[in-house]
């Protein structure tokens, strides 16, 4: 059971070249890989190829195969799929329906929408809350949140549609270190305790160095590099690629430099 | 198990007329709009003011009218220099002023048309301050008004106040670059080009991705989507809106086919 790409390439309506070359990666279920590379090298593309919506929801042309547990996105309808794949992106108003007058009613907006119980409705809007630590906010309105509470209502509603798998294109841009610690604790605890599959693109290598368990390199819409998160984080190749390594891993290189071997706590 | 949805979200309104359905409020906002603007002479604005004052008392809201009342002033301003001074074949001049000939019937044209414009900002401004908008919504939803319907009125009615923020901060942006948008006529002219590029652009690319978000929360999922509260409602109040539909169509057939002449 995986999330698969296979030869992915995808080429945005109108544009002369794809965004996304021969993309293969593979996200098993409980695993969170992560997705590094420089602005502009199809780190979004790809999760909206991964999520099933590029082409479906905004055309352009796809050659490969993208499968959510073995069976083809394109034959998916976006219900269908919005219940195999959680997608989340940077900009979280525009991730909010602008509907509803509370942040419990606006996570509930999803279970709402798939027309489960009431019970069940409550049960996933309260788990999702507290998962990502905003139960205070619940009576707010969520057009006068501030940027990194918006953020954690995006994924809480998100999370409430219990998806086997979680694209999360940035999810902790707008959040405090905090904050930032908060959700990758989640995410590391959703994966582990109900096994869903997590794509995280991410800047924030020390989260990734934390909750990762790969991590693939992207760079001009292609796959330049992957292996175990921890190794490819501590790559010496990564600035060139626009990245910036973790703070372990620069303070390793640094102790390397100065002859200075780390506690083993550290390192 | 409706018990089990937080109270705030139930939120059950109370007071005189607060406490109404919101279909209820709806259909008197409706009736009130048709006959301010469809029953002839002074009769149907008046109506309508008298019912919305008395419904405002009750309601405990008589000063956040002012606001609504205050954003008809351009419209109503410009309603009573055009037709007192302009009023095609009047001819009871009031008083010379130069070239301007105001007349006592243009006077009274502009003073009927001004007051059934009030009277129907004061009814949406009636339904506004006792309704929030996302439980008539979510009333109309129970009644079988359909998602999309309900998402696009839904969401019509709470862009606004994110359009005019964006607007807000696209114009200190511009500010902040040394674009002059204040003083001189002319120059908030000018200033509004370099606002209504990013804020139209930006708006677009916002549908695109908010439509993406919609697809991955199964908003095109089929079947009737989840209720979660419902709002009291009665006989009287069921028997009070077909009442009140039934008369205003009377009222507005009547008053077009001329039965209605001894209105004053």
């Amino acid at each position: 059971m995986s999330l698969r790409l296979a030869g992915a390439t995808y080429r945005y309506a109108g544009a002369g070249r794809p965004a996304l070359v021969a993309v293969d990666l593979e996200v098993a279920a409980g695993a969170v890989v992560g997705v590094v590379g420089a602005n502009e090298s199809g780190k979004t593309t790809l999760c909206l190829v991964a999520a099933g919506l590029a082409p479906a929801t905004i055309g352009g042309e796809l050659t490969g195969t993208v499968e959510v547990d073995e069976l083809h996105t394109s034959r998916q309808r976006p219900h269908e799929l919005a219940q195999r794949c959680g997608v989340l992106f940077q900009n979280p108003s525009t991730q909010l329906s602008g509907t509803t007058g509370s942040v419990w009613e606006e996570i509930g907006f999803g279970p709402r929408n798939l027309g489960l119980s009431v019970e069940e409705t409550v049960h996933r809007v309260d788990e999702a809350m507290r998962v990502v630590g905003i139960a205070a906010l619940a009576e707010r309105d969520p057009a006068r949140l501030s940027g990194g509470q918006a953020q954690l209502v995006a994924l809480a509603s998100v999370l409430a549609m219990h998806p086997r798998y979680l694209i999360l294109d940035e999810p902790t841009s707008q959040l405090d270190p905090g904050g930032t610690e908060l959700v990758g604790d989640a995410l590391a605890d959703l994966a582990q305790r109900t096994g869903a599959g997590v794509l995280l693109v991410e800047h924030k290598t020390d989260l990734l160095d934390r909750v990762a368990d790969r991590v693939v390199v992207l760079d001009a819409g292609r796959i330049v590099e992957r292996g175990e998160a921890r190794s490819l984080l501590g790559d010496a190749r990564l600035p060139g690629w626009g990245v910036d390594p973790p703070a372990r891993a620069r303070l390793e290189r640094a102790a390397d430099a100065a002859g200075v071997e780390l506690p083993e706590a550290v390192a | 198990m409706t018990a089990s949805v937080p109270a705030f979200v139930l939120r059950p309104a109370s007071g005189a007329y607060r406490g109404l359905n919101p279909a209820t409020k709806l259909v008197i906002a409706l009736c009130e709009a048709v006959v301010a603007f469809g029953i002839r002479g002074w009769t149907g604005p008046i109506a309508v003011l008298a019912v919305v004052l008395v419904c405002g008392v009750a309601a405990r809201i008589g000063r956040a009218f002012i606001p609504f009342l205050l954003a008809t002033i351009p419209l109503t301003a410009s309603i009573l220099l055009v037709n007192t001074f302009l009023y095609p074949g009047a001819t009871d001049t009031i008083v010379v002023l130069g070239p301007l000939r105001p007349t006592w019937t243009g006077l009274e044209v502009a003073t009927q048309a001004t007051l059934r414009v009030v009277a129907f900002a004061m009814s949406v401004a009636l339904l506004g301050l006792t309704t929030p908008f996302d439980q008539l919504i979510a009333d109309l939803e129970r009644r079988g008004m359909g998602r999309r319907v309900a998402f696009v009125v839904g969401a019509t009615l709470r862009m606004v106040p994110r359009v005019a923020e964006r607007a807000r901060e696209i114009t200190d942006a511009q500010r902040a670059r040394g674009l002059d948008t204040q003083g001189r006529a002319w120059r908030r002219v000018r200033g509004v080009l370099p606002l209504a590029g990013p804020l139209v652009f930006g708006a677009l690319t916002d549908v695109e991705e908010q439509t993406m978000a919609l697809e991955a929360r199964g908003f095109s999922a089929p079947g009737g989507r989840t209720v979660l509260r419902t709002f009291p409602d009665s006989a009287a109040q069921r028997s009070l809106r077909w009442l009140l539909a039934a008369g205003t169509v009377l009222a507005l057939v009547a008053s077009i086919v001329g039965a209605l002449r001894f209105l004053p």
